[in-house]
């Protein structure tokens, strides 16, 4: 028998990885390249000049439209089209332009609903949050775009082997603390290159709790510590929320790492009774608790959106503390559905309405303000609370605003008191 | 490998510089790799971002080059003459970045740590060595792969020579 091994190394080892030492270099075959708006104009230009005339498959590419999307400008248009464009020559079939396609959103979040990612694949995306992936057990990983295009090309891509983190919660949180929080008391204890290169694997009972959507923002976040990728086990959760969502969902199969598996560093947080979190600019890793910022924190807009934090669970808990209540005087709420289904199941659920009763903004998927590209970008001085993922300087517009990261149930609570709060001063 | 050795002044930044201060997400729909290259930066310090020169070399601290995967990020140092990168570590996409594009990146925390702002710095990455005015520092042996990555100029000539080997094979 084989020793045991880590969820990477079967990955890593089922795409033709033959050298599994960490810092071995190897060509790995993708099952998914995932491209975007913005590293998708600089990747077809790339794939050209490599004088590759077809993707290798186009029945594995996957394409969306989400950064400058609906179009913010007519340069951002033109990108799209190029994407559209390339998507008709090349006959992927997988194409998401939201207002054009069945259903659309933001790259990770819709091809996780669409299926395109499954237990133990190997996806490569031009995106640095594709990492997300590992919430449904697949390994993503994030490149550029000349990897993308080479990705394309071949199928194949160069990497190096990472070491292998086991990350093992221990406890039970406290209310109103979510995926999202894992994640930040994972960076505030490792910081933001404490995990630079390697996979990290996710486990414990308060991740075994957690529903997909859950998931997703806890493996969204792996790269904020440097790490190559976030991996949690595939369970029966996992395969529940999978299987409607698959043509034959019959090979699909839970992924966990065979018990003994020897990892290269193991870190265990305690997140038992934890409360809320927050990531203070400039860094998604100088995290306290939301009680205990020692300084009133006045917001002028909160956000609830991204790829990984505008699923319906987010939406859910963000009515959870504003349904019934009016956003402050001089706050704005920014609403991003991170996805048209998801969008849609808001209405259907009457979130939508008490959203727009508490005075919100919904708008349609876009990664928009995020990144700083369109759709609620900040001014000079204003401070936002959002549910993302980067609180860089400048990461939402102005060098000279501010971006506070928490969860849904914060940010809410933030819309309703005007500064940043537990959310039970707001509920009671 | 045979390149020429580099040598530049340093432009010293500090640790987790990430590519939202290198080339701010406002610009992420443009192409150009001159105009990406006015904005290099731009997020960081406007009075560094002017200092940058053709001909320099960045030298940061920890984790350079962390957040968002954006090539345009590299194309911004290439487009301004950048030579090369200094760091004491590279967060992993910017590495695959500059490495895929040919812009050579150097992890040395001791020379990355020495070198200050405006002195001379020479790099020779045939003999794998980095001397600036107080010390000279060896490199370790790079991995193959790498070697041929570069001596190729590239991942995109890497590819293409694969591809016409898988050509010929057929
Ligand atoms: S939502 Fe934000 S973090 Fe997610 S892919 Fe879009 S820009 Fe990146």
């Amino acid at each position: 028998m084989s020793a045991p091994r880590t969820m990477t190394a079967k990955i890593l080892a089922a795409h033709g990885l033959e050298e599994l030492t960490p810092g071995a270099f190897g060509l790995a075959r993708v099952d998914r390249v995932l491209v975007n708006d913005v590293s998708g104009a600089v990747a077809i230009r790339e794939l050209a000049r490599m004088g590759a005339e077809r993707v290798f498959d186009p029945g594995r590419v996957a394409c969306v439209a989400d950064h400058f999307w609906p179009a913010k400008d007519a340069r951002s248009a033109e990108h799209v089209a190029r994407l559209r464009a390339f998507a008709e020559a090349q006959g992927i079939e997988a194409y998401f332009e939201a207002g054009a396609t069945p259903t659309a959103g933001i790259e990770h979040a819709v091809i996780a609903e669409a299926g395109l990612v499954r237990p133990g694949d190997l996806l490569v995306g031009g995106d640095s949050h594709t990492c997300t992936a590992g919430a449904l057990g697949a390994l993503g990983i994030g490149v550029g775009s000349t990897d993308l295009a080479a990705a394309m090309a071949l199928g194949e891509l160069w990497l190096r082997v990472p070491e292998t983190t086991a990350v093992r919660f221990r406890g039970t949180p406290g209310p109103y603390a979510t995926g999202k929080d894992l994640i930040l008391a994972l960076l505030g204890r490792i910081g933001v290159d404490g995990a630079t290169y390697q996979a990290l694997e996710l486990s414990g009972p308060a991740i075994d709790a957690l529903d997909v959507d859950g998931r997703l923002a806890v493996c969204n976040m792996a790269v904020e510590a440097g790490a190559k990728s976030g991996l949690v086990a595939a369970d029966a959760a996992t395969i529940a929320w999978l299987a409607p969502r698959l043509e034959d969902p019959s090979s699909l199969a839970p992924l966990a790492p065979d018990d003994g598996a020897a990892y290269e560093h193991e870190v265990e947080v305690d997140v038992d009774g934890m409360g809320p979190l927050v990531a203070r600019p400039p860094s998604p890793g100088d995290v306290r608790p939301v009680d205990e910022l020692g300084e009133a924190v006045r917001v002028d807009q909160v956000y609830v959106g991204n790829c990984a934090n505008g699923m319906i669970s987010d939406l859910r808990q963000l009515v959870d503390v504003v349904g019934g209540r009016r956003v402050a005087p001089g706050v704005r709420l920014i609403v991003v559905p991170a996805t048209q289904e998801v969008h849609r199941q808001a209405v259907a659920e009457g979130l939508v309405e008490a959203l727009l009763d508490a005075g919100a903004m919904v708008s349609p998927p876009t990664c928009g303000a995020c990144f700083g590209g369109h759709m609620g970008v900040l001014a000079a001085g204003e401070t936002a609370v959002a549910t993302t993922n980067r609180n860089f300087r400048g990461r939402m517009g102005h060098r000279d605003s501010r971006v506070f990261l928490a969860n849904a149930y914060v940010a809410g609570a933030a819309a309703v008191a005007g500064e940043l709060v537990h959310p039970s001063e707001v509920v009671g | 490998m045979s390149a020429a050795p580099i040598e530049g002044r340093v432009v010293r930044l500090g640790d987790d510089v990430d590519t939202d201060v290198l080339l701010p997400g406002a610009y992420l729909n443009v192409t150009d790799p001159a105009e990406l290259g006015r904005h290099l930066l731009e997020g960081y310090d406007p009075e560094v971002a002017a200092r940058v020169q053709a001909g320099d070399v960045v030298v940061a601290g920890r984790n350079m080059g962390c957040g968002s995967s954006r090539e345009h990020a590299v194309l911004a140092l290439r487009a301004r003459g950048v030579q090369a990168v200094v760091a004491e570590s590279f967060a992993r996409i910017f590495l695959r970045n500059c490495l895929n594009l040919g812009l050579p990146a150097v992890e040395h925390p001791a020379a990355a740590r020495a070198l200050a702002d405006g002195e001379r710095v020479r790099i020779d990455l045939g003999a794998g060595t980095v001397e600036g005015e107080r010390g000279r520092w060896e490199l370790p042996p790079q991995p193959p792969f790498l070697t041929e990555l570069l001596r190729d100029g590239g991942l995109v000539p890497w590819v293409r020579r694969r591809l016409h080997a898988h050509d010929r094979e057929r």
